[in-house]
């Protein structure tokens, strides 16, 4: 009797299981527009190889890879043109190299908007770079938003830091 | 809720009635706007075999499972009777009202030798005296935590009134090593944390994973070959594909609640735009155009609208658009700044990011923007992510100076969030829709 009842309640409940609402119908595209235009790199290698020991040699002659942002900022002072300036005569006199411009946001932006603003920031050094004179063929950029502090504490000081873009010199 | 407040208050009707029987009184506590928990028995459930191991762990996961929701007080298995095999269908209801429970969930295992498992699952008004709902589960024997997961929906959406939601998944971001070196992959778990695995190695990172409307794949960003880019998954194979060919930077995508499209994110000249591309591949539809930051875009449950953040304001701020883009309005105007919107699927509420004095708190508020409400108060939560009901939100919370993440639930009704049981840090919950 009992056994009879569960059986026909089992056939029921996969049946309710199976049924779903049929999903909601996006209507058609009424415009087409191009998308953006992808990263100016146009090696056909899509994947990017550090060079260390170029990498090392940036630092040294340029004076650092690496310029700094107020919060929630992406426009350059005049001391991170100087060290761009000094990165572009690096990248001209090395022909043979490519850089990846990362930019990077400190912890206090939520994960997309960092993302977003880490575009901003390595943008804008690579912009500076191309109008110093460096071919914008040679030049790429990626965000890291907040996903690479090279500080780790939760302070001004550590914030300032990481509000950064790197300039990675790449094959 | 209301359903459930309802349920109590016919239990404490007919506890009136029965006055003689000595009932526990039963009390509709509103605590802060929280109903108090529902005593509800859940003793280990006997076996047609007489394997009394399967009937324990079930009872156990579907004890776990109230539990969970915040709306009950589970007794048992554990400190309580069992019953006999006969008394499935036909509680002795003196007994479970002594042991001071308002409600009982009762069934019995049969398990036949081809490897199926089938539970019969009965939810019963103690003080009433009657049965509420009674549904029969066949798994596969080794899928057994999913039948239980079936009978705490049953028992929880016939209390509640809501949809179920705890025969689930979640996807996440697995996080480990230093904060300045940290390895990040995607896992996958059932919602209570149990038969969790990874889904990448950790050699590139990846962000932000989240469900199609199926479940059965992802949509993810990876920076694999030093490139941010979003891929697709399917989760059964491991396979994964690029969805935009070419460099360009792509980031926080979501599925069409159908699941033909994708909406994201693609920056490029210090501009972020927000774009809908086909699920399959090919050429993106931009659907924004301001000089801002447009990204976080989550279409509607319809598929009408989408809701997604810019600073073209100047600040934060979440917007809605039509699906092809236009009509585009800013909703929020609470103060401060809104960022990672997510559309209920539902379609009600809109759960978002708010950042303000200094931290990160996670909110709903209504597709016009009416009615926002708080519901977590801590440094940094973020990310919610809805689960199928609407009823609850997942987020990731990152802890100051340490920034390690750990995900938490939260009713929208109010309450403490509960944290997730993951067996390392996690940050960017997708919770997926009911299992089929």
């Amino acid at each position: 009797m009992k056994k009879s009842v569960l059986i026909g309640m089992t056939a029921l409940a996969l049946v309710a299981c199976g049924k779903k609402t049929p999903p909601a119908e996006i209507p058609p595209a009424t415009t087409e527009q191009p998308a953006n235009p992808p990263g100016t790199a146009t090696d056909d290698s899509v994947d990017l190889v550090e060079l260390p020991a170029m990498q090392a040699d940036l630092i040294a002659k340029a004076g650092s890879d690496t310029v700094y942002f107020g919060t929630d900022e992406y426009s350059l002072d005049a001391q991170s043109q100087a060290t761009l300036a000094a990165q572009a005569r690096w990248m001209m006199a090395n022909p043979s190299v490519r850089a990846s411009i990362e930019g990077h946001a400190d912890e206090r932006g939520t994960r997309e908007y960092n993302l977003a603003l880490g575009e901003r920031r390595a943008n804008a050094a690579k912009e500076f770079l191309i109008a110093q004179g460096v071919p914008a063929g040679r030049l790429t950029t990626i965000s890291w938003g907040k996903e690479r502090p090279v500080a780790v504490g939760s302070n001004e000081e550590a914030w300032a830091q990481n509000r950064r873009a790197v300039t990675v010199v790449v094959r | 809720m209301k359903r459930l407040a309802a349920a109590l208050f016919a239990i404490a009707v007919s506890t009136t009635a029965n006055a003689q029987d000595d009932p526990p009184p039963l009390e509709v506590d509103v605590v802060g706007g929280i109903q108090a928990p529902m005593a509800i028995a859940v003793p280990s459930i006997p076996s047609q075999s007489g394997d009394l191991a399967i009937g324990r762990q079930i009872a156990e996961v579907i004890s776990s499972d109230l539990r969970a929701t915040g709306l009950f007080t589970p007794l048992g298995p554990t400190g309580i009777a069992s019953y006999s095999y006969a008394q499935a269908s036909n509680p002795v209801y003196a007994t479970w009202r002594n042991a001071g429970a308002a409600a009982l969930v009762s069934g019995y295992v049969e398990q036949d030798p081809g490897g199926r498992l089938t539970l019969a699952c009965y939810l019963f008004d103690v003080a009433a005296g009657r049965e509420l709902a009674r549904q029969g589960f066949a798994v596969n024997a080794g899928d057994w935590r999913r039948a239980a997961h079936k009978c705490a929906d049953l028992v929880y959406s016939r209390l509640s009134g809501e949809q179920p939601f705890l025969d689930t998944k979640v996807v996440y971001v697995a996080e480990t090593g230093p904060k300045n070196a940290r390895v990040k992959r995607i896992a996958i778990m059932d919602s209570d944390g149990t038969n969790h695995r990874y889904l990448t190695a950790g050699r590139a990172t990846v962000l932000t994973p989240r469900f199609s409307p199926r479940g059965d794949k992802l949509v993810y960003m990876s920076y694999q070959g030093r490139r941010p880019r979003v891929y697709v998954m399917d989760v059964a194979t491991g396979q994964e594909r690029l969805l935009v060919p070419g460099t360009a930077f792509t980031f926080a995508p979501r599925f069409s609640p159908d699941g033909r499209q994708i909406v994201f994110s693609m920056a490029a000249g210090g501009n972020t735009d927000i774009y809908v591309v086909s699920a399959d591949g090919g050429t993106p539809r931009r659907l924004t155009a301001t000089p801002g930051a447009d990204t976080s875009p989550s279409f509607s449950p319809d598929g009408n609208r989408i809701v997604f953040e810019s600073d073209r304001s100047g600040s934060q701020q979440l917007y809605v658009m039509n699906y092809d883009g236009s009509n585009q309005r800013r909703i929020s105007f609470g103060g401060g700044q809104y960022a990672s919107p997510m559309w209920s699927p539902r379609g009600d509420l809109i759960a978002f990011t708010k950042i303000g004095g200094g931290a990160f708190r996670i909110g709903v508020m209504g597709p016009s923007g009416s009615g926002e409400r708080l519901l977590t108060n801590a440094w940094q939560d973020e990310g919610p992510s809805w689960a199928p009901n609407g009823q609850f939100v997942m987020f990731h919370r990152t802890a100051q100076g340490s920034g390690n993440a750990t995900l938490y639930a939260v009713s929208i009704n109010g309450g403490q969030p509960r944290r997730m049981p993951t067996p390392v840090g996690g940050s960017d919950p997708s919770w997926s829709p009911l299992n089929n």
